[in-house]
């Protein structure tokens, strides 16, 4: 990469960093310091505005650019990924998103402690909650050191450590000072960039092959050197059965986990109605299904006008697929105009990197703040103070992940994704789901499904080829793995729904048929919604 | 009981009376009236009988015919539904990661089974997520609506347990 490139790319991350600060100076002027503001911006956005939101904070750099590096390099199998990530969706809309809306106020254990003994309920629903958050953003805050280093060049350590530090400091600046209403619009203005970035680089391959996809596809198949091979499934999951059903486990934890991240819930919390809840969902899938088209164009584009050797060459697991095609489609290196789509495509992957880790982290500070805080210290906590903790938890956990960032800088970054997504369909969707759909739940299967999901889906990974035994590990030196798959999904997800399960038909005492009733009026009809 | 729903119901009709669950004037209960969805048929208010806490309330709504036609038509759609996608998704991971084979066989030019059925599932999601929100808005939003406030009207001033 040229010197013209980390000019123009770092100005216009500059003018990013700018444009959001002054956002989060803007939103926060006289405010109350309000649970309700800081949690959940007012709840007065549209369901548009939320819808992008919601885009926003779901679109991660490792969609962007992961998904098509891995379709550059190994053809059809990388559109798995994006199959998955969008099929989730329907269970947020359709078991979920309502629902949740009309009986909770700022977190996930805000519904499930509504018909629970609270205390209890809210430590478990909140631990998994920070559990899963923090997975989460280790992984996009290594994947923010990777990439950074590698669209601006400077691959040196010392590079990769201060843009971990710089992100991680930037995001408690936004999530402190400017709550929920300033990460809502440092996620629209994401959404949008990333949208056109995606939009205007998809015109630009479609326009290189006159439209005839076909061609882009034969073209793709043949410079890959695997022919047809390349367009159907099997190349990078396909070897012996090990690894076939590691990927089954991933695409289940893909499909069930998005329903249980924290920060998607709360995002449901910042408009008015269960309705408004519902749109914002639709928006949020059509922006998301066009955005998995579009990334699907890029990657096969990428392999048939860069190909996948020259791909692999500059990075092996493919992250740099799309800013090279984007160098491409400018006009090839030392163009002006492949110089400017290069430095848009480092910006918008910059950008959104920065505004999924601000929504996580605000997720986590409300989970530590309204739920483990609250429940841990004796009730005299007013709302100004559970703010003020929040905004502090912020501040922890930013610290907490740069801490992890740099330790777990070597990782795998699609691993901690799936992880995080494996750890959240385990321990958080089925205590949500028996909230909200089972009579006889009771407060013993709640606590028991939150901790039989969470302690398995950390012990299995603990003992998986990913911690010890494969070259690739963690400690590649030692041996002590029992468990197979990588991604722990398919043992643990089953195992949280029947932890839930026993733990509920087991229980001395019986379940609360009023509070049940109140949670299943609630939540369908809203009333007394916040 | 019967007797007195039917009593307080005359007498609702009849004549004004303080009670605070009929104050007509705040919280929109006259936009309610009639206002069923087109062609649902609106079953029958909550029946109203005194009760004392919140707790009552909800259980009473929850017994309600109205409720329950809510609740079963929420039901009824999104649980064959939910089923549905995610059989029809795990078959297509299932048959990507186990039966390659099948998934290469081609279709038209280069375009093969795989991508037909990849595309397939970008489809009915997007299908999916139509028919939903067209069977929400049609045929639940107004009773649920209706309900809402009903709710709420009842269990204004009544204090939480």
């Amino acid at each position: 990469m040229t010197a013209n490139h980390q000019t123009l790319a770092l100005v216009l991350f500059s003018v990013f960093i700018a444009v959001t600060l002054g956002i989060t100076t803007w939103v926060s002027r006289n405010r109350r310091g309000s649970a309700e503001e800081f949690y959940a911006g007012g709840r007065l956005f549209s369901p548009l505005e939320n819808g992008f939101a919601i885009a926003g904070d779901y679109m991660s750099a490792a969609s962007f650019l992961g998904i098509s590096g891995l379709i550059a390099l190994y053809g059809y199998d990388g559109m798995l990924y994006s199959v998955g990530f969008l099929v989730a969706w329907l269970v947020v809309l359709l078991l979920v998103a309502e629902l949740v809306r009309n009986c909770g106020r700022f977190t996930l254990a805000d519904v499930v402690a509504a018909r629970m003994a609270e205390r209890p309920v809210r430590i478990a629903a909140g631990t998994s909650s920070v559990a899963v958050s923090v997975l989460y953003l280790v992984a996009q805050m290594v994947g923010a050191g990777s990439l950074v280093a590698l669209l601006l060049g400077g691959t040196s350590e010392a590079a990769r450590s201060w843009t971990v530090i710089g992100v991680g400091a930037l995001m408690v600046i936004y999530v402190s000072l400017g709550g929920m209403r300033a990460t809502t619009w440092i996620q629209i203005v994401k959404a949008v960039l990333l949208m056109a970035g995606t939009i205007a680089l998809t015109v630009l391959v479609l326009l290189r092959f006159h439209g005839d996809v076909n061609s882009l596809l034969s073209t793709a198949a043949e410079r890959s050197g695997h022919g047809l091979d390349f367009l159907a499934p099997g190349l990078r999951y396909g070897g012996d059965w090990t690894s076939r059903l590691d990927f089954m486990s991933l695409g289940l934890a893909l499909v069930l986990g998005t329903a249980g991240l924290p920060h998607i819930l709360s995002r449901f919390y910042t408009v008015p109605t269960a309705r408004a809840a519902r749109r914002s969902v639709v928006w949020s899938i059509g922006l998301i299904g066009s955005f998995y088209l579009m990334t699907i164009v890029l990657g096969f584009g990428a392999a048939a006008l860069i190909g996948p050797d020259e791909v692999r060459a500059s990075n092996a697991s493919g992250n740099t697929a799309v800013p090279l095609l984007a160098l491409d489609l400018g006009g090839g290196a030392g163009s002006t105009g492949g110089t400017v789509l290069f430095a848009i495509v480092a910006a918008v992957a910059f950008a959104t990197i920065l505004a999924v880790v601000a929504g996580i982290t605000l997720a986590s500070s409300a989970s530590v703040a309204h739920d483990l805080y609250a429940s841990l210290r004796r009730r005299h906590a007013k709302q100004y103070s559970e703010v003020a903790v929040a905004r502090v938890a912020a501040a922890g956990i930013g610290a907490a992940a740069i801490g992890l960032g740099l330790l777990a800088r070597d990782l795998n970054v699609a691993f901690l994704v799936g992880l995080a997504f494996a750890v959240a369909a385990s321990a958080n969707l089925p205590v949500l789901l028996y909230s909200l759909f089972w009579r006889r739940f009771t407060t013993r299967g709640a606590v028991w499904s939150v901790y039989g999901g969470l302690i398995p889906a950390v012990l299995l990974v603990l003992v998986s080829p990913v911690v010890s035994g494969s070259p690739e590990s963690l400690f590649p030196g030692v041996d002590f793995h029992l468990f197979p798959l990588q991604n722990p999904g398919a043992v643990s997800i089953p195992l949280g729904f029947l932890a839930g399960w026993i733990g509920t038909v087991t229980s001395t005492e019986p379940s609360d048929e009023a509070r049940h009733a109140e949670t299943e009026v609630r939540s369908l009809t809203g009333a007394g919604a916040a | 009981m019967e007797q007195v729903d039917r009593q307080e119901g005359l007498d609702a009709s009849a004549v004004p009376f303080d009670d605070p669950w009929y104050d007509a004037t705040a919280s929109g209960r006259d936009e309610r009236v009639g206002a069923g969805a087109p062609g649902d048929g609106r079953p029958d208010a909550v029946p109203r009988q005194r009760v004392h806490s919140a707790a009552e309330i909800y259980l009473e709504v929850q017994r309600s015919p109205a409720f329950q036609e809510v609740r079963s038509r929420y039901r009824r759609f999104v649980f064959p539904a939910a089923l549905a996608f995610l059989l029809w998704y795990l078959a297509y991971v299932v048959a990507a990661t186990a039966a390659p084979g099948l998934m290469a066989r081609p279709v038209a030019g280069v375009v093969n089974v795989a991508m037909v059925a990849g595309l397939g599932q970008f489809l009915t999601t997007f299908l999916l997520t139509w028919a939903y929100a067209r069977h929400a808005r049609l045929r639940r939003d107004r009773a649920a609506l209706d309900l809402r406030w009903d709710t709420q009207e009842m269990t204004r001033g009544v204090t939480q347990p």
